[in-house]
């Protein structure tokens, strides 16, 4: 293989099925692409650490989502029932709010038998004050669709844990592994009327924010 | 073949080339209704201030833009071994790679992998990289069913056409037009065309789509090498309803996706959605690494001519494009003659410049369909040089014979005139002549200058003629 990516002249490769287009393909990349160019160095690029915060709060609000300040689980238990229909079914990954919630920390289960979620409440690691944007992965989620499948989403991260910009963000993550991860900035939306903005088009019609002081 | 567009039998876009319409036809079709070309006009200029106001309040933008390009350069001059790596690294996570060369052997591939679970139906979210393949098609005519996911694709997909835009696939059509659809299709109460009952509508709708397919089918907006991982952005959270509900998910990419690093999407995700619709980031931007416990998840790595671009020089740097649409919102063609005037699944200034890439004869006429203004290339986050491309497009394009007729005879015309002293001023003055005495031989349908516009009136003398008369004597 490597004696004919060597040689330009003899680009038409044997077909094997799915491994002939692979062989087929790498080959035309390295015999079309150009001389080597370096990567450029981003570490240039930071934000204000400075007000994040409320940036975070500001942002968030612009693009449909709710904050609330909050100084403990108590506080948040007792905003639920005034935000949220309590009487249906609410899904927590939160060891905190097993009396409010059904727990779910990831057993395995059919992802199916979400679909009547009222609420989910979430924990995030961290949240972005350019975007209002928070990051979840899979261990957070229980379930991966749990944050999508539910009528309401809610979000508890430490007010501390703002960050200015995505690339504080991924200095954050590093290279840590994780199956599935997500940044989520709102409520699901579209605007494929005539640009109108409708709000839940097919996951969370809301978003609610506990910022943990 | 206007027909195809008018009454939407078919979703396959009418044929070009040879003895077809071209761009310029097309968009004759779409100009019939001023008030709509004004609308389509005025909408998209909006979502393009919306990208300048948003991107305003980045004081670095112009240095991401720099980077982003940079990051991309180095994609390109060292795609070979990025895709080997990232094809190992996703390999490692439990992900099944496989390649195509081309469309056929894609869908080939996702029609296997839909067979071999014993279903004839899939949901999809929003891949342009079908649409050029024209999956759905393929897909329908072996029996299988396919629903597409996003809103916008779902309206042009019970309207049984091709979508306008890449971002924003429904950009054409008339919420009244979609309240029709939806009572057609969902069983709407006819006459009602409010967006947020419609969009309650389609939520059901899909809702119930996504609880019911076992094979759900996304694009790629990027896959990292370092990580094997893939992100897909979306707003209404659909490619993830699918994926997490389904038992099979399939990704399709064009092997240009690839970036380096998991860093670097913080200068790509910061750069999409301002540059697309004014928005800090898409609501959902998610990191797929592995298969969920017992899931399974598969990658299609595709070709379709893109190592053909990568190795003309004049042309590689489209495969940098993120599919923002940016260049399309600030076009003054597009804009006034709508996405399905290209008659390609990219439509606008950047597929003008993919679309010869694939067939320089049927697509001939695309890169005609510009001003130059250089609008696409001051707005295009990764600063590709659009307008520059699509200029060299047509010298390669007339210099291999394919120049839209009318150009070609236009163009040889000229070329005589300007290449004799003579016939050039005899043409100015049979010109001057013609406009003064018979005005009507001009203002008429045959000619396309006179369609959007009156004649000027001419000059009594050329300006030859003029210096001739009242040049000094030395
Ligand atoms: S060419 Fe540039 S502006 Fe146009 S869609 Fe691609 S990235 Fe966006």
């Amino acid at each position: 293989m490597n004696q004919e990516i060597q040689n330009p002249a003899n680009q038409k490769l044997p077909l094997q099925g799915a491994g002939g287009a692979r062989e087929k393909i790498l080959a035309a990349v390295l015999q079309n692409q150009p001389a080597l160019q370096n990567l450029p160095d981003i570490t240039f690029v930071k934000g204000d650490v400075e007000g994040a915060q409320e940036r975070y709060i500001t942002t968030l609000t612009t693009i449909g989502g709710k904050v609330f300040k909050v100084n403990s689980f108590d506080e948040i238990k007792a905003l639920i029932p005034t935000h949220f229909d309590a009487s249906k079914r609410v899904v927590s990954t939160l060891p905190q709010l097993s009396d409010i919630a059904e727990l779910n920390q990831g057993e395995p289960i059919d992802p199916h038998s979400l679909e009547d979620i009222e609420l989910s409440i979430i924990r995030a690691h961290f949240g972005i004050a350019e975007n209002g944007s928070v990051w979840v992965t899979e261990d957070l989620m229980g379930q991966r669709v749990l944050p999508f499948i539910c009528q309401h989403l809610a979000v508890v991260i430490d007010a501390e844990n703002i960050v200015p910009t995505m690339h504080e963000a991924y200095q954050r993550i590093g290279l840590i592994k994780y199956g599935f991860g997500t940044f989520i900035a709102g409520p699901s939306k579209t605007a494929d009327i005539e640009q109108s903005l409708v709000l839940g088009a097919h996951g969370p019609r809301s978003m609610t924010v506990f910022l943990l002081g | 073949m206007s027909q195809n567009i008018t009454t939407h039998t078919d979703k396959k876009l009418p044929l070009q080339g040879a003895g077809g319409a071209d761009h310029a036809a097309l968009a004759d079709i779409f100009n019939k209704d001023e008030d709509r070309v004004n609308w389509h006009d005025e909408t998209l200029w909006w979502i393009r201030a919306k990208r300048d106001l948003s991107v305003h309040k980045i004081p670095e933008w112009e240095a991401l833009r720099d980077t982003a390009s940079a990051i991309k350069n180095n994609v390109l001059s060292n795609l070979n071994s990025y895709l080997q790596q990232f094809e190992a690294n996703a390999q490692a996570n439990g992900i099944v790679i496989h390649w195509a060369a081309d469309g056929a052997e894609h869908n080939a591939i996702v029609h296997s992998l839909i067979k071999k679970h014993n279903v004839t139906r899939m949901v999809k979210s929003k891949s342009m990289l079908t649409e050029e393949l024209h999956l759905n098609e393929y897909l329908a005519e072996n029996g299988i069913d396919v629903i597409d996911s996003d809103l916008g694709e779902r309206i042009v997909q019970l309207a049984k056409e091709p979508p306008s835009h890449i971002v924003l696939p429904c950009i054409h059509k008339k919420k009244e037009e979609i309240g029709e659809l939806f009572h057609q299709f969902l069983g709407t109460p006819a006459g009602n065309a409010d967006p947020q009952f419609l969009t309650e509508t389609a939520r059901h709708h899909l809702r119930e789509t996504f609880l019911s397919r076992k094979v759900a089918l996304t694009g790629v907006n990027f896959a990292i090498a370092e990580t094997g991982e893939f992100v897909v952005c979306t707003n209404e959270g659909n490619a993830d309803m699918g994926a997490h509900l389904s038992d099979i998910h399939i990704a399709s990419m064009g092997i240009e996706k690839i970036i380096p690093e998991r860093k670097h999407l913080g200068v790509f995700l910061r750069l999409l959605t301002r540059s697309a619709t004014g928005q800090p980031i898409t609501t959902y931007s998610s990191h797929f690494s592995k298969p969920r416990d017992g899931q399974e998840m598969h990658i299609i790595i595709v070709d379709n001519g893109r190592t053909v671009q990568l190795g003309r020089e004049d042309f590689r740097n489209s495969l940098k494009c993120i599919r923002c649409g940016a260049c399309m919102n600030t076009c003054p063609v597009y804009r006034r003659s709508g996405g399905h005037s290209y008659h390609n699944a990219i439509s606008g200034p950047i597929g003008a410049i993919l679309a010869p890439n694939l067939d320089m004869e049927k697509y001939a006429d695309l890169p005609f369909a510009s001003t130059l203004c250089g609008s696409c290339s001051n707005v295009c986050p990764v600063k590709i040089d659009i307008h520059d491309q699509l200029y060299k497009w047509r010298q390669v394009i007339v210099q291999n014979g394919y120049a839209p007729t009318a150009k070609k005879l236009s163009m040889q015309a000229m070329a005589t005139t300007l290449a004799s002293p003579f016939a050039y001023h005899m043409a100015g003055k049979a010109g001057r002549l013609v406009m003064k005495y018979a005005p009507f031989a001009l203002n008429n349908k045959l000619n396309p200058w006179y369609k959007q516009r009156d004649m000027p009136k001419p000059p009594d003398e050329s300006f030859g003629e003029w210096y001739k008369k009242n040049r000094k004597a030395p």
